[in-house]
């Protein structure tokens, strides 16, 4: 039975010019969509952590890790989706506010969805929102009827919950 | 005539003193890595090395084309097991090694690309001459990268080598700009690299080993597929001694050929679309699969749903993301070929198989070797099966692509690692000639014969220029069939015979021999077929021999693509049509 699911990927690279687009190269040579990517530095100096969605049943996703590893640079891979991870996501909405619907936009977005208003104009609002990308969708859904100017989302970054640890085993090899 | 008279000062282990050219370091770092030839093609972003090359003790061939350096590099690796060098330089340089790039990714071979590349100061600025060939080659390169300072020269370099040969092997490229070839510095010591993403795992799991050893004791019908790997990994020996322990026959893949000897009462010859018979129903039949160093390629596999349908698979290979990527697979083993058999004859008992191996030598039936056809005409496979008996099956035999390809794989039976090389993967036409340059050059003492078709002889025979300049023993055998053969025989089984664009003129390869000043001849009836032969063995050098044959004769057995062993098509099933 093949069932194809979105897979949550934590990814530890070496940070060197491009490794990003080796990793992204590799998708699409091997026809994957990629619905997320979040890079960032990891605890490691010199080490970045991208977090990668992507979908796809669970014994693609196991060739697309492997395929992976051969890039030189890639340290180690997690598929963390079994593992209920943390996942979060920070998104920037600007929605269009009139006198009439300013403060029911507010109401709802800070009591309901503990976001933030984080700039207002006459004409408009910026929510700034954290949290499960579920709850950003959500969120982006009920503001979408007051008329939505712009959104920018990071993409989402995980976490595996509990004392376990995504953490690179590094030894330099001999030549 | 590129016989060398200059003096080659060789390269000092003492420190330098005072800074030199990237361009002198380059080939220092060359050197330091065992680099003893380069084919290549000079250019002006790589200028400053070919003004430093006459003083680095290394033979440069100067090829027609840049793919053809990429190609001979690949053969001079598959005949040696060093690694190929090939130089460029940058845009229509760099770009025309792509394709030789892309078959030595395909078939694992170590190769180090150098090209060059417009100065730094006007990368991206659309360049004269320049290209992208980091981006180009991402996806059909192991590694590859940019040199950005003179500093870089050394590690980079040695990264390469490295990368190139260990593991599984593949292809590198470094893509050097003009004003880091022209900057002074110091050429590093070389030095532990420092690559924590890359561990390539050699010595399998020892449970994955007890475990295998367990499902071939139970196994009745057990059946080894040897490939690629057993040659890289130098395995011939240990595998031949566990076929022989546990008396399991071994199927060659087209890129295993002389990786167990075809001579071995065990080995079944080749598998796949165009394997043996009786080798394919084996794997039909098997209730054990063995892949060592193979990939379940395609052109092996057939439809992979339909695979050894009775079999339970066990699969050895240095690259796990090749491990359940066509096939699921019950004991998967990373590791070396060798170790993995080393270790496997340590844990395994002798065995026997007689009735498997009596039923299977029931299925044999010679492929067809008949001088010539219904018309009195001369057959290819009868040249090359006489090819094989002459040369007593001792030549370095390189091929392009196509009907001669397989007729050769079937007929040219080698007995040892490294004397067959042929692009699989890639099937890259061309490839036959400065493949076969490459094996020359890197084992002079060979006899190396290109056996070509008339369509990709006619891709590169721009080379046979440098064949004469370098006086290399080749012999090319073209089996000209005025088509572009099992494109043809394509269109014959599965296109209702509308020979769209098939039918290929040739030059005149005598006269063409000739303006090469290369000793040729045409053979058009079997009774020539040996003393042609014999002939162009009689000498040391470049010799051409035409061999005019049946034009429609096809490939048999054959399983069409994406089909399964039930699909196969034989000779007799269509006799009555000829």
């Amino acid at each position: 039975m093949v069932t194809v699911r979105s897979h949550t990927l934590v990814v530890l690279v070496e940070d060197k010019p491009g490794v990003m687009n080796r990793i992204v190269s590799l998708f699409r040579q091997r026809g994957f969509n990629i619905d997320s990517i979040a890079v960032g530095h990891s605890e490691t100096p010199g080490l970045s952590r991208i977090t990668l969605v992507a979908q796809g049943d669970d014994r693609k996703i196991e060739q697309l890790v492997k395929q992976l590893y051969k890039i030189l640079e890639v340290i180690k891979i997690t598929d963390v989706t079994d593992d209920n991870p943390i996942q979060r996501e920070l998104a920037l909405i600007k929605v269009t506010a009139t006198e009439r619907n300013r403060s029911d936009i507010i109401r709802l977005v800070t009591d309901v969805y503990q976001a933030r208003i984080v700039d207002a104009t006459p004409d408009s609002l910026v929510i700034e929102v954290t949290g499960s990308p579920e709850k950003v969708d959500s969120l982006i859904t009920m503001v979408r009827s007051y008329g939505i100017k712009e959104i920018a989302r990071s993409g989402v970054i995980a976490m595996a919950r509990g004392a376990r640890v995504v953490a690179p085993a590094a030894q330099p090899v001999v030549a | 005539m590129a016989i060398e008279t200059r003096e080659r000062p060789r390269v000092s282990e003492e420190p330098q003193r005072e800074p030199q050219l990237g361009a002198h370091l380059v080939l220092q770092a060359l050197v330091r890595e065992g680099v003893e030839v380069i084919f290549g093609y000079p250019g002006g972003a790589i200028l400053p090395v070919y003004d430093a090359l006459p003083y680095y003790p290394i033979h440069h061939v100067l090829v027609r084309h840049e793919q053809s350096a990429a190609f001979a590099a690949d053969g001079y690796a598959r005949a040696t097991g060093k690694v190929g060098v090939c130089m460029a330089t940058s845009g229509p340089g760099a770009t025309n090694l792509v394709t030789g790039i892309a078959n030595a990714m395909m078939d694992s071979i170590p190769i180090v690309a150098i090209t060059g590349q417009v100065p730094q100061s006007v990368i991206g600025m659309d360049a004269f001459q320049e290209t992208d060939i980091t981006g180009i080659t991402l996806p059909i390169t192991k590694y590859n990268l940019v040199i950005r300072s003179v500093d870089e020269i050394g590690p980079a370099i040695q990264k390469a080598f490295y990368l190139a040969r260990t593991g599984r092997p593949g292809p590198v490229l470094v893509d050097i700009p003009k004003d880091v070839q022209l900057t002074k510095g110091f050429l590093a010591p070389r030095q532990e690299l420092n690559l924590p993403g890359y561990r390539p795992t050699i010595v399998p799991h020892r449970r994955q080993i007890r475990r295998a050893a367990e499902l071939i004791r139970r196994a009745e019908r057990p059946l080894i597929l040897a490939g690629h790997g057993i040659i890289i990994s130098g395995a011939t020996e240990e595998l031949v001694r566990f076929a022989e322990r546990t008396q399991i026959p071994v199927g060659l893949t087209l890129l295993g050929i002389g990786g167990f000897p075809a001579s071995h009462p065990l080995c079944l010859g080749m598998v796949g679309m165009h394997g043996h018979a009786h080798a394919n129903r084996a794997i039909h039949e098997a209730d054990l699969i063995i892949g060592i160093g193979m990939r379940f390629d395609d052109r092996v596999t057939g439809r992979p749903s339909e695979f050894a349908p009775n079999a339970r698979i066990i699969h050895i290979d240095i690259d796990p993301a090749e491990i359940g990527k066509v096939l699921k697979t019950e004991v998967p083993v990373v590791g070396d070929a060798r170790e993995a058999l080393r270790l496997l004859l340590e844990e395994i008992e002798p065995l026997e198989h007689e009735d498997w191996l009596s039923q299977i030598r029931s299925w044999y039936r010679p492929i067809r070797t008949e001088p010539s056809g219904p018309d009195g005409v001369l057959q290819p496979q009868y040249v090359i099966a006489r090819l094989h008996a002459l040369t007593e099956g001792k030549a370095i035999v390189t091929t392009d692509v196509g009907q001669h390809q397989m007729w050769t794989a079937q007929l040219y039976r080698c007995d040892i690692p490294k004397q067959w090389i042929s692009s699989g993967g890639l099937g890259a036409m061309g490839f036959g000639v400065p493949s076969a340059m490459g094996a020359a050059i890197g084992r002079p003492e060979a006899e190396v014969w290109a056996v070509v078709g008339d369509g990709g002889v006619q891709m590169t025979l721009n080379e046979f220029a440098t064949i004469v300049d370098e006086q290399l023993n080749v012999k090319v055998a073209i089996i000209n069939n005025g088509y572009l053969g099992m494109v043809r025989q394509w269109q014959q089984l599965f296109h209702n015979r509308n020979y769209s664009e098939t039918p290929i003129s040739s030059p005149d390869y005598v006269l063409l021999g000739q303006a090469y000043r290369m000793p040729a001849r045409r053979v058009t009836r079997p009774g020539e077929v040996d003393e042609a032969i014999q002939w162009a063995r009689s000498f040391r050098g470049p010799a051409l021999i035409e061999f005019v044959v049946n034009q429609e004769e096809n490939v048999y057995p054959m399983i069409p693509s994406g089909g399964s062993f039930r699909d196969m098509i034989d000779d007799t099933q269509i006799e009555g049509e000829w």
